[in-house]
């Protein structure tokens, strides 16, 4: 399969501190809510680091500030990752991640535009988010205004076909300020994407949807930096990266684990477990 | 009507740049000169509704006011969960132009009518429903439109529909209009019924049956000062809709009525169609007949309902 030299090197990747410290934050989030989607979670942490750390522009106590760069998860379940992202970058307080779907928090198991800065629109459906920025990369061009729209998608989400009615107006309309990330960690919820949905040849379609197309190793953040610097990566058309990734990344235990998708009664030890694994709590 | 809305869409959009228009292929030349003037904000996608109203809501969500058109079930059968997440859930102002309410694709069968659409688009959070009567309210509920605050659906007639709105009775989304003042029969109706419920109502006065009309163009929300006021003094109430029984607007009269818990809810006859896909083609007109639509048929039916009430 064309994609298993970038498969094997994300299996191989190393995370850094800092890669480490924002799976720790996850960790709090998931040993706060006692659940959450894990796997999909962990899969996404360096594309997202790159993206908040090198790429977009924001600034987090004006989260409506008219020239950011927009960015839609709409692989929504994933959503613990651009918390972590979030409470790192503070557009809202570290201590919201301990809340994690209580009752009255902001941060619930799908990411809330109306109660969370820095989240431009509700998801958790899946096969939205591509729609949505097709509409705000429109906006921008009809404005005259130069942001990028950013919209990261998980591999299972693209089986939706609007993922690819989206695709086809996104090349329609030629809409280089749009860049599609596709978290491809080959697994999803029931299992492997080769068995449940296998979307291969994948590149070839985004090509084939009129997409500049890269592929990456999506835990290797200087990869990402050197890539998400050069866009478009070609003008007139929008940007598709897969991001070739690892279910669960950072957790021995769990890489690779269509049962770590998901949990729903995460015991102690467990937390423990992914403490131990990321190098330990954080001490306050 | 259609085309009084599109015309209108067009007249806001030389008015106002935070319109634009999208549609799903539609027809040939439609709004011909919005593409000549305005073509940066005239958008005619493919056959992809779940994408173009994710596109209305980015584009929303960027400021501007998006007003769509397609086929009434292609929005509200093909797309309810974009309608529902990225229309509703984020409150935003994108206009559902759906051309054929009702029975109006009466010869083109079953997957072209809109017979559930006022009941699905009904219980969706934050949606505005309305179905107007005629062109000329047509143009008025156009020029409201602008600057309503969340998602609309307007449910679109067959065109070259008989004129029997009136100007002087004004036009606001959310309050319904008194025809006739309220009676002993009340008949509450919505959309182009309202031509069949005057028809209806001067046959019924002709034999010395008085009918208040009330004119519920907004479904959703409902007018219930409104709807309560025209039933108060009825013996019988009467809700008249291009549409199936449940969940319309009738649902929303005896919700409506039920839930005003200080006085008994007075006799109501819901005239819809029945809980079934129709079998027929034919046309809107013969699809009335069928199902009991027409002002005679309405008229005999409430006459026959008096003489059964208690």
């Amino acid at each position: 399969m064309s994609h298993t030299p970038f498969h094997n090197a994300a299996q191989a990747a190393l995370l850094d501190a800092r890669s480490r410290y924002l799976r720790r934050l996850a960790v709090e989030t998931l040993e706060g809510g006692g659940r959450g989607h894990i796997g999909s979670t962990l899969s996404l942490m360096e594309i997202l680091r790159v993206l908040y750390d090198d790429v977009m522009r924001y600034r987090p106590r004006q989260p409506d500030w008219a020239e950011r760069d927009r960015f839609i998860l709409s692989k929504g379940h994933g959503c613990i990752a651009q918390y972590a992202l979030l409470a790192d970058k503070g557009f809202i307080p570290r201590a919201a991640l301990r809340e994690f779907c209580r009752q009255h928090a902001i941060l619930g198991g799908h990411p809330d535009a109306n109660k969370i800065p820095g989240v431009e629109a509700s998801t958790g459906a899946l096969g939205h988010g591509l729609p949505i920025g097709v509409g705000m990369a429109l906006a921008a061009r009809l404005r005259g205004q130069g942001q990028r729209v950013f919209v990261v998608m998980g591999d299972g989400e693209t089986n939706e076909g609007s993922v690819w009615e989206a695709a086809m107006a996104a090349g329609k309309h030629r809409l280089s300020n749009l860049v599609a990330l596709v978290d491809y960690n080959k697994l999803q919820s029931y299992g492997p994407t080769a068995e449940v949905q296998d979307m291969e040849p994948f590149a070839d379609k985004w090509r084939a949807f009129n997409f500049a197309v890269a592929e990456v190793n999506g835990h290797d953040v200087e990869a990402l930096r050197a890539l998400l610097a050069a866009l478009p990566l070609e003008d007139g058309r929008p940007t598709a990266i897969i991001c070739h990734t690892i279910k669960g990344k950072g957790l021995p235990f769990a890489e690779g684990r269509a049962d770590w998708h998901h949990k729903s009664k995460l015991s102690a030890a467990e937390i423990e477990a992914m403490y131990d694994a990321l190098g330990g709590r954080d001490h306050a | 009507m259609r085309k009084a809305a599109l015309e209108m869409i067009e007249t806001l959009a030389r008015r106002d740049p935070r319109v634009v228009f999208l549609g799903s292929d539609l027809g040939a030349g439609t709004l011909e000169g919005m593409r000549r003037d305005l073509p940066e904000r005239f958008f005619m996608e493919g056959i992809n509704e779940a994408n173009f109203i994710g596109m209305a809501a980015g584009l929303a969500m960027e400021g501007f006011i998006p007003y769509l058109n397609t086929i009434a079930p292609f929005f509200t059968r093909r797309a309810l969960e974009q309608i529902a997440v990225d229309l509703c859930l984020h409150n935003l102002p994108v206009r559902l132009i759906a051309s054929g309410g009702g029975v109006v694709y009466a010869p083109l069968g079953a997957t072209h009518l809109a017979i559930e659409d006022l009941a699905v688009m009904r219980a969706l959070p934050n949606m505005t429903v309305v179905a107007v009567s005629d062109a000329a309210e047509m143009r008025r509920l156009m020029a409201e439109s602008l600057d309503w605050p969340g998602p609309l659906y307007i449910r679109l007639a067959k065109g070259g529909d008989r004129e029997v709105s009136d100007a002087a009775r004004g036009f606001a989304i959310g309050k319904a209009i008194p025809v006739r003042p309220p009676a002993a029969v009340e008949l509450i109706c919505t959309g182009v019924m309202l031509a069949q419920a005057l028809e209806a109502a001067d046959l019924l006065a002709a034999q010395g049956i008085e009918c208040g009309i009330l004119h519920a163009h907004t479904v959703k929300p409902l007018d219930r000062a409104a709807v309560r006021a025209a039933a108060a003094p009825a013996r019988l109430v009467v809700t008249l809709e291009e549409h199936l029984r449940d969940g319309g607007l009738g649902s929303a009269v005896l919700e409506c009525l039920a839930d005003d818990l200080t006085r008994p809810t007075p006799p109501l006859l819901r005239l819809g169609l029945p809980d079934a896909f129709p079998k027929e083609y034919g046309s809107q007109d013969s699809m009335f007949q069928t199902f009991g639509l027409k002002a005679a048929q309405v008229a005999d039916r409430i006459r026959a309902t008096l003489k059964a009430l208690p």
